[in-house]
C-alpha cells in the first residue's frame, strides 16, 4: 500500500523554479533517503509534503486521500478540514528540532495528542512515557528544552512526532544541526525506527548511513531528480555525472 | 498646614490615582495585543490604518489626546462634562494611548519569534488560533514583559497629568495645596509618592520575570 504519493510537482519561488516536476511513491515500511547538494530543493519538497509550503503544479496524497490534486497543471488543495485530517498522517523532525521552549518534555509530546486528537489523557501519558524510555530519555520528562543537548532535543522531537502515531515520518537533515559526536545517537533512534518498518523520508549528508539504512535513495540537483534506486548502487556506483561529482566530496 | 496634613491630604487622592492606574492597564494590555494584530493583519488597508492610528497616538502628546477626549464631545455635540465622566474620559485616552505603545512592543516580540515554532505547531495540527494562544504568546510576553515593565513604570508617572482636567487624584490635590500654601513641599512629597508606587511595581514586575524564568 502506498503511504505518500506526490506526482508532477513542481514549486516556484518569484519565479524561479526550485522543483521541477519531482514525483515520489513511499510503500508502506520504506525508507526512502533523499541526497543532494544545499539548494538542491530537498527541504522545499518536505515542506510541500508536509503542507508547510504550497506545491504550484501536481499533486499528493497520503493513503489514497487526495490533499491536493492536479487540474491543468495547477495544484488544487483540499478543504482546511480534510487537509487537518490528512496531517495527521505524517510527523516532520526539523533540522534544529522546534521544540517548544516553554513546555517540558512531557508536555512536548503529550499536548499535542491530547489537544488535537482528543485522545484519552492516560493513554498519551503512557504512550509518552514508553517514547522517553526507548528514545533513552525516561529522566527527562519533567526538564525544559534548554536543559538538554541537542541531541537530547532531537530525541524528543521525534518522540513528540511519533506521539502523533503517524503513518510516516520525514526528517529534514536531522543530524545537521549537532555536534559530530552527537549525530551517532540520531542516527541509532532513526534506524531502531526502520528496523520497526517505520515509513520514513530522510533527507541527509551521511552517506553511509543513507546506504544501510534506505530501501530508496533519491538524488536530488537543482530541483530535478537526477537518479534513484538501489541505495548501493546509487552511493557506491553512481551512473551520472553530476552524481559521481557530490559523492566525490563525501570519499 | 503641617507635612503630616499634607501627606494625609494627597494620600486621599491615591485611590484615584490606583484607579487610572490599573485600569488604563486593564483595558490597554488587552487593547494593545488586538492593535497588534491588526497593525500585522495581511489586509493592507486594515494594517495602513493602524498604523497610522498607532502614529498619531505615539505622535501626539498623551495631554493634547487628554483634552481632546474630555472636551471633544462639548465642541463637537454640546455635551457637558460631568464630575464623573472625567474619570471616564481620562480611561478613554489613557487607553488608547498606551494601547498604541503596547501595540508596537506586542508586535516586536511576535515578530521576533521563530518561524520554526509556527511550523511545528502546523505540522502538529495546531489551529492558527491554538498556534498563538498556546505557543507563540506565552513566548511573547516573557520576550517583552522588560519592555512592558518600562511602560508600566511611565504610566505611573503619566498620572499625574489628569491634573490637566483637575480629577483630585494624588497630584492634583497637591498642587492645589502648592497653591494655596505657597508650598513646595507638596511637590516633594508626591514625588516620594511617585518613586515608592514605582519600586512596588519594579518588584511586582520583577517577580513576574522571575516567574517565567523557568525556560529559556
Ligand atoms: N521561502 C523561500 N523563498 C525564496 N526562495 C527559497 C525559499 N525557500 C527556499 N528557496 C530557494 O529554493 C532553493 C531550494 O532550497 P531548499 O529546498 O532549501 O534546498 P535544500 O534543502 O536542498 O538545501 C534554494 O535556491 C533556495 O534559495
Ligand atoms: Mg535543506
Amino acid at each position: 500500500m502506498n503511504i505518500l504519493e506526490i506526482e508532477h510537482c513542481r514549486k516556484q519561488f518569484d519565479g524561479n523554479e526550485v522543483l521541477t516536476d519531482i514525483s515520489l511513491t513511499v510503500s508502506e515500511g520504506q525508507v526512502v533517503s533523499i541526497i543532494g547538494p544545499s539548494g538542491s530543493g530537498k527541504s522545499t519538497l518536505l515542506r510541500c509534503a508536509t503542507l508547510l509550503e504550497t506545491m504550484d503544479g501536481g499533486s499528493l496524497r497520503y493513503l489514497g486521500k487526495s490533499a491536493v490534486r492536479d487540474e491543468g497543471g495547477k495544484s488544487v488543495y483540499a478543504s482546511a478540514a480534510e487537509l487537518k485530517e490528512i496531517r495527521s498522517c505524517f510527523g516532520l523532525v526539523f533540522q534544529n528540532f522546534n521544540l517548544f521552549p516553554h513546555y517540558s518534555v512531557l508536555k512536548n509530546i503529550t499536548e499535542p495528542p491530547m489537544l488535537i486528537q482528543k485522545r484519552d489523557r492516560t493513554e498519551v501519558l503512557e504512550t509518552a512515557r514508553d517514547l522517553l524510555e526507548k528514545m533513552g530519555l525516561a529522566d527527562k520528562a519533567d526538564a525544559y528544552p534548554y536543559q538538554l543537548s541537542g541531541g537530547q532535543q532531537q530525541r524528543v522531537s521525534i518522540a513528540r512526532a511519533l506521539a502523533m502515531k503517524p503513518k510516516m515520518l520525514f526528517f529534514d537533515e536531522p543530524t545537521s544541526a549537532l555536534d559530530p559526536e552527537l549525530t551517532g545517537e540520531i542516527l541509532k533512534v532513526i534506524r531502531a525506527l526502520a528496523a520497526e518498518h517505520m515509513t520514513m523520508v530522510i533527507v541527509t549528508h551521511e552517506m553511509a548511513f543513507a546506504r544501510d539504512v534506505s530501501d530508496h535513495v533519491i538524488f536530488m540537483d537543482g530541483g530535478v531528480i537526477v537518479e534513484q534506486g538501489d541505495p548501493h548502487a546509487i552511493i557506491n556506483n553512481p551512473s551520472h555525472d553530476r552524481t559521481i561529482q557530490f559523492l566525490s566530496r563525501f570519499n | 498646614m503641617t507635612l503630616t496634613a499634607m501627606i494625609a491630604k494627597m494620600s486621599e487622592g491615591l485611590g484615584r490615582t490606583c484607579a487610572i492606574f490599573f485600569l488604563t492597564l486593564l483595558f490597554s494590555l488587552p487593547l494593545g495585543l488586538l492593535v497588534a494584530l491588526l497593525r500585522m493583519s495581511k489586509n493592507r488597508l486594515v494594517s495602513t490604518v493602524t498604523r497610522a492610528i498607532i502614529s498619531f497616538l505615539r505622535g501626539t502628546p498623551l495631554m493634547l489626546q487628554l483634552i481632546a477626549v474630555a472636551y471633544g464631545p462639548f465642541y463637537l455635540f454640546g455635551a457637558t462634562l460631568l464630575v464623573k465622566q472625567k474619570l471616564l474620559a481620562i480611561i478613554i485616552a489613557f487607553s488608547l494611548n498606551y494601547a498604541a505603545y503596547f501595540a508596537e512592543i506586542y508586535r516586536g516580540g511576535i515578530e521576533s519569534m521563530p518561524v520554526g515554532q509556527y511550523e511545528a505547531a502546523a505540522v502538529l495540527g495546531y489551529s492558527r488560533t491554538q498556534t498563538f494562544m498556546r505557543i507563540i504568546l506565552p513566548q511573547v510576553v516573557k520576550r517583552i514583559l522588560p519592555s512592558v515593565t518600562n511602560e508600566v513604570i511611565t504610566l505611573v508617572k503619566d498620572t499625574s497629568m489628569a491634573f490637566t482636567l483637575a480629577y483630585m487624584e494624588m497630584f492634583s490635590i497637591g498642587k492645589q495645596i502648592a497653591t494655596s500654601q505657597s508650598s513646595f513641599l507638596p511637590f516633594v512629597i508626591a514625588g516620594v509618592f511617585y518613586y515608592l508606587m514605582n519600586s512596588v511595581v519594579a518588584f511586582a514586575m520583577s517577580r513576574c520575570e522571575k516567574s517565567l524564568g523557568y525556560y529559556r
